[in-house]
């Protein structure tokens, strides 16, 4: 039997009908359309599906959406409209730290998440707080400096510049 | 959630316990460090009564999965569900914590020596509700150490192990060590603490505590290592606690 649940997601509250058995990923991804949040192992492993759950990153296949009842959920396509990932969006482009991209969003949240707990994480700390992200692609080197680049940055109080696709 | 998601396991009931507030609360009271069930890992990681009273599991939790799980994790989970790698419930063991149970009949203490009883089992009778986790609190007397032998950062240990001194001077009083991934259970390794008992912490005392490990432990071969290897690495992973204590502060 559906459940309603209310919740805000990227700054807007919403109430929806749930089904119990729904997770929280497939519920922001089905019935939100919000499908930046990706899903690969469905487990906790791979950690493509986080997102930031009352500001602190959450793996979204590992709860049910009627447990974020009461909760403020944020996706990668919330963050990036509040500019909040536009550095690290920005840094990642400039050093290629993505290919296909699937691991992306998850890297991004991973990376706030690190960022907001320690501003200058070395490279050991960058490595063990992406320790529960998988790539296939890049083999990770570009993404740690990546996020090196961007603490360095905001240590040195750069403002964000808005990230956008540059002209080709 | 795992086991759901995979759909390993079925059930036809789910109850969420995250709302309930007496399962919350991180408090020192005579002498004893009471854990709420929903202490989260991240918690154990950064809460300073943890830090300076259980410090064994502040030196674990950084070993426990990844950063974004250990946000959700709860310790009353992780010591409920009793997976035999798992770092926390080894760690009530090494402490000497006793479980908070409720039911329908009252509530009732468990010592972590009878609480982990085999595989996946537990001294929790189907109802029953782990409240809290109430560890006896350390101070200056006790020296501890904990680390683990993992392929990868945040995979489960291949072998790992906490140790617990009661040591106020040179001679070791009594000690507790408790080991994972060796057996079904969390395992405590009651020869090496006999050896220890009453002894300076120097080379002959840890090279007698390594010997004991042979009584102590009895690992399974399995795909991952042979037996024979695990026992090794238990050997060398206490000889390494053993020496960071006695070389400590
Ligand atoms: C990718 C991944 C990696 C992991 N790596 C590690 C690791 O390296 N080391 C490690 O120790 N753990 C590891 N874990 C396990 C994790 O740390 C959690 O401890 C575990 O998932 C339990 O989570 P939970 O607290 O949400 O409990 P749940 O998943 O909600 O519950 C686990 C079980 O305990 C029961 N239960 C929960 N709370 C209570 C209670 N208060 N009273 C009675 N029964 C209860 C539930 O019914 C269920 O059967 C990992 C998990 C994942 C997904
Ligand atoms: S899909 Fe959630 S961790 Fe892989
Ligand atoms: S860029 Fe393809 S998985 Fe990371």
């Amino acid at each position: 039997m559906p459940v309603a649940i209310t919740l805000t997601v990227n700054g807007e509250t919403l109430t929806r009908l749930v089904e119990p058995r729904e997770t929280l990923a497939d519920f922001l991804r089905r019935d939100l359309e919000l499908t930046g949040t990706h899903t690969g192992c469905e487990m906790g492993v791979c950690g493509a599906c986080l997102v930031m759950l009352d500001g602190l990153p959450a793996h979204a296949c590992l709860m049910f959406a009627v447990q974020a009842d009461g909760t403020r959920v944020e996706t990668v396509e919330g963050l990036t409209g509040s500019a909040a990932l536009a550095d690290l969006q920005r840094a990642f482009h400039e050093r290629n730290a993505l290919q296909c991209g699937f691991c992306t969003p998850g890297m991004l949240i991973s990376a706030e998440g690190l960022l907001a707990r320690k501003a200058m994480p070395s490279r050991e700390e960058i490595r063990d707080a992406l320790s529960g992200n998988y790539c296939r692609c890049t083999g990770y080197e570009a993404i740690v400096d990546a996020i090196e680049t961007v603490a360095r940055r905001r240590a040195a109080g750069e403002a964000a510049l808005p990230f956008a696709e540059e002209p080709a | 959630m795992p086991a759901l998601a995979l759909r390993l396991q079925a059930p036809e009931r789910l109850i969420d316990i995250a709302h309930i507030p007496d399962l919350r609360g991180i408090d020192l009271r005579d002498g004893w460090l009471r854990l709420g069930a929903l202490t989260r890992h991240a918690e154990a990681h950064d809460h300073p009564l943890i830090a300076a009273h259980a410090p064994l599991l502040a030196l674990a939790a950084p070993h426990v999965a990844h950063p974004a799980i250990r946000n959700r994790g709860t310790l009353g989970g992780s010591v409920a569900l009793a997976d035999p790698a798992s770092e926390f419930p080894a760690m009530m063991l090494a402490m000497g914590a006793e479980m908070e149970i409720a039911g329908l009949q009252g509530t009732r203490r468990v010592p972590a020596d009878e609480f982990f009883q085999d595989l996946y089992q537990t001294a929790l009778e189907p109802g029953e509700l782990l409240v809290a986790l109430h560890v006896p609190a350390a101070g200056p007397q006790h020296r501890c150490a904990f680390d683990e032998i993992a392929r990868r950062r945040g995979d489960y240990a291949l072998v790992g192990c906490g140790v617990m001194l009661t040591a106020p001077a040179r001679e070791v009083e009594s000690a507790r060590i408790a080991f994972f991934s060796v057996g079904p259970t969390p395992i405590r390794a009651l020869a090496a603490e006999a050896a220890l008992t009453g002894r300076r912490l120097d080379g002959e005392a840890i090279r007698l505590a390594q010997a004991a490990l042979s009584q102590d432990l009895d690992p399974p071969d399995d795909e991952q290592v042979p037996a024979a290897m695990r026992l090794h690495l238990a050997r060398v992973l206490i000889g390494r606690l053993l020496g960071r204590i006695a070389e400590g502060p």
